[in-house]
């Protein structure tokens, strides 16, 4: 068995931001397969997922089902093709299934089930991941096993009655391996948040979490702030990320923020060239 | 074939008859709990009203109570589920069926993991009106892919059933009758297995064919027409889902009327079970549906209630007579 990272806390930066980088190449490369997709918050998370992947998770990528393993669930379903990514990146499924990434028969489907290796809930109806991770963060106790659940969750999902009722309940538990991880990119299926959600921060430190709020595109604060809630002290903790819908990409970032993006045919190469370039 | 039926596994009628057992699920759980270390409970804020308060205070680690909060609820027991656990949930069958349907489907169902849902006060069993009467939760959990659906009749069939569906690795829905539940099956011959019918009493003249507590008045119905010469056939169909449509379409093919009796809407429920396996087989024979309308229920003493919607062995009896007339 081959454990992914013991975590330590000289992470490599440097290392992790190339990471990042390849996640979004995998991305780009998707999602000019099928010519449209959740790309701006794929790329908006690729930081976050390359710190997991490849620093704070422990985990086999030859034993997706480790039971010792710590669990990743991305709440936001429609974000797979981040995740093929990592998971591809990582050696959970091999590099070259990523082509087959929305089409049909294909595992690496345009919304997450659980019947992907390294999969660990269906995500995509917003609102199941946080009650879930709770569940397995209880589980996980029982057992004695001290591995951690981090949940992916967004900004928009929070307007789901669920998240607030996983909310309250973590802190009741006291589950300190149970870490929240907000993505705060700004957008929702239709546009830009309709339902101002501001503080969010607030919000959850007053809903008892051990709550950091960061530049979600930045390695070191990720990296920082994933150090921060390993303290064993009775409380979840969460994590805010403000990031940037497209960032990677100065196109995508300006383009104007849309859930669902589409691109035309001629422009895939263009973006593929921006991403090579030193903004990220 | 017109002599009156034969109780087959009512064993002695008598000996069982007027008993009751307090909290049967909960106490089938804490035996549960005493042999499965994987076995916990949850509930939301209905631990007092839902009967698994004698796990929880034989399991005090074992047990979450997550507040009123039935989306939670499922949620966190999916993921208990996800972790090896084996969660029983209890909550009313209003809030576990309309309020965390979604949760039922995608993060139980969906997933097939393994997930038991008690669901109390189904249909007529409180006088709390439309609010907390689940009388359509059998049709809603029914079409949930994947999804188990029980409802069973006595403290006998709850005690067996629960033992059963703690065997069975997948997620259930399961209606729950509580506090003082009446014997009416001997526990000695009756055996619960999940999507099998119980042919409790023979006839020739008509099929009853029931599920949940009706299962009993049906029984009481054909005790009570088989004294003047009626044969009134039983069978209980505890589960829902899977259906036993070869014990249906077997008992109506010996029968020329069939009388479906549930504590439910007559929609989507057993009668419909009934008629789509009778039809599908070719079979056609006038149907009864006994059980509740196409509306929201008042407020009152659950007798009253029950007498004014026909959930009674009277009803019952008046359809046979009316179909055998």
């Amino acid at each position: 068995m081959a454990v992914r990272n013991t975590p330590v806390d000289d992470a490599p930066i440097g290392f992790l931001r190339d990471k990042a980088k390849q996640l979004r190449r995998h991305m780009l490369a998707m999602a000019s397969r099928l010519g449209q997709g959740y790309i701006g918050q794929g790329l908006g998370i690729a930081d976050l997922l390359a710190a997991l992947y490849f620093h704070e998770l422990r985990y086999d990528p030859a034993d997706p089902a480790w039971p010792e393993r710590d669990r990743f669930l991305l709440s936001t379903g429609h974000y797979s093709l981040a995740l093929w990514a990592a998971l591809a990146e990582a050696g959970v499924l091999p590099i070259e299934e990523l082509a087959t990434y929305g089409a049909d028969a294909s595992r690496l489907d345009m919304s997450t089930l659980d019947t992907t290796p390294g999969v660990e809930v269906i995500g995509g109806s917003l609102g199941h991941g946080l009650g879930q991770g709770i569940g397995m963060a209880l589980g996980l106790r029982l057992d004695g096993r001290p591995a951690r659940v981090f949940v992916e969750l967004s900004d928009g999902e929070m307007q789901e009655g669920a998240t607030w009722e996983a909310a309250m309940a973590a802190p009741h538990f006291r589950l300190d391996r149970l870490v929240a991880l907000i993505d705060c990119n700004g957008i929702q299926a239709d546009g830009a948040i309709v339902l101002d959600l501001e503080p969010v921060a607030e919000k959850w430190r007053a809903f008892g979490w051990e709550t950091a709020e960061i530049d979600g595109n930045r390695m070191d604060e990720i990296v920082n702030a994933l150090h921060g809630a390993r303290s064993a002290n009775g409380r979840p903790k969460a994590i805010v990320l403000r990031t940037l819908p497209g960032k990677g990409v100065p196109t995508l970032e300006r383009r104007e923020k849309a859930h669902f993006v589409r691109v035309e045919a001629d422009e895939w190469g263009a973006l593929a060239a921006e991403l090579e370039g030193d903004h990220v | 074939m017109s002599e009156p039926g034969r109780t087959l596994a009512m064993g002695e009628a008598e000996r069982v008859a007027g008993h009751s057992v307090d909290a049967p699920f909960g106490r089938a759980l804490v035996e549960l709990g005493h042999a499965r270390p994987d076995i916990v409970g949850l509930t939301a804020d209905l631990g007092k009203y839902t009967d698994i308060h004698p796990f929880r205070d034989a399991f005090p680690e074992r047990f979450f109570n997550v507040g009123m909060a039935e989306q939670n609820l499922v949620a966190v027991s999916a993921g208990l589920a996800r972790a090896g656990k084996t969660p029983f949930c209890t909550t009313y069958g209003v809030f576990a069926t309309r309020r965390a349907y979604d949760y039922i489907a995608i993060a139980c169902a969906h997933s097939r993991v393994n997930v038991k849902i008690i669901a109390g006060l189904p249909g007529l069993t409180t006088g709390y009106g439309g609010t907390h009467q689940a009388i359509e939760d059998l049709a809603l959990m029914r079409m949930v892919p994947g999804l188990v659906v029980i409802d069973p009749c006595d403290a006998t069939d709850i005690m067996q059933a629960t033992h059963a569906i703690a065997a069975y690795d997948g997620p259930v829905y399961m209606r729950l009758l509580r506090a003082s539940v009446p014997v009416i099956l001997d526990a000695a011959q009756y055996r619960f297995a999940i999507g099998e019918a119980r042919r409790l009493r023979q006839g020739g003249d008509v099929a009853l064919i029931g599920t949940g507590f009706m299962t009993g008045r049906a029984l009481q119905a054909a005790e009570a027409v088989g004294r003047d010469g009626i044969a009134a056939a039983v069978l209980h169909v505890p589960t829902l889902k899977p259906f036993d449509a070869d014990a249906v379409a077997e008992l109506a093919s010996q029968v020329r009327c069939v009388i479906t009796v549930e504590n439910h809407v007559v929609t989507g429920g057993l009668a419909s079970l009934v008629a789509e396996t009778l039809f599908e087989r070719g079979m056609t024979r006038p149907l009864v549906r006994i059980g509740l309308p196409d509306r929201f229920i008042e407020c009152g003493s659950v007798g009253f209630l029950q007498e004014k919607y026909g959930l009674t062995a009277e009803r019952i009896e008046q359809a046979i007579r009316a179909a055998c007339g």
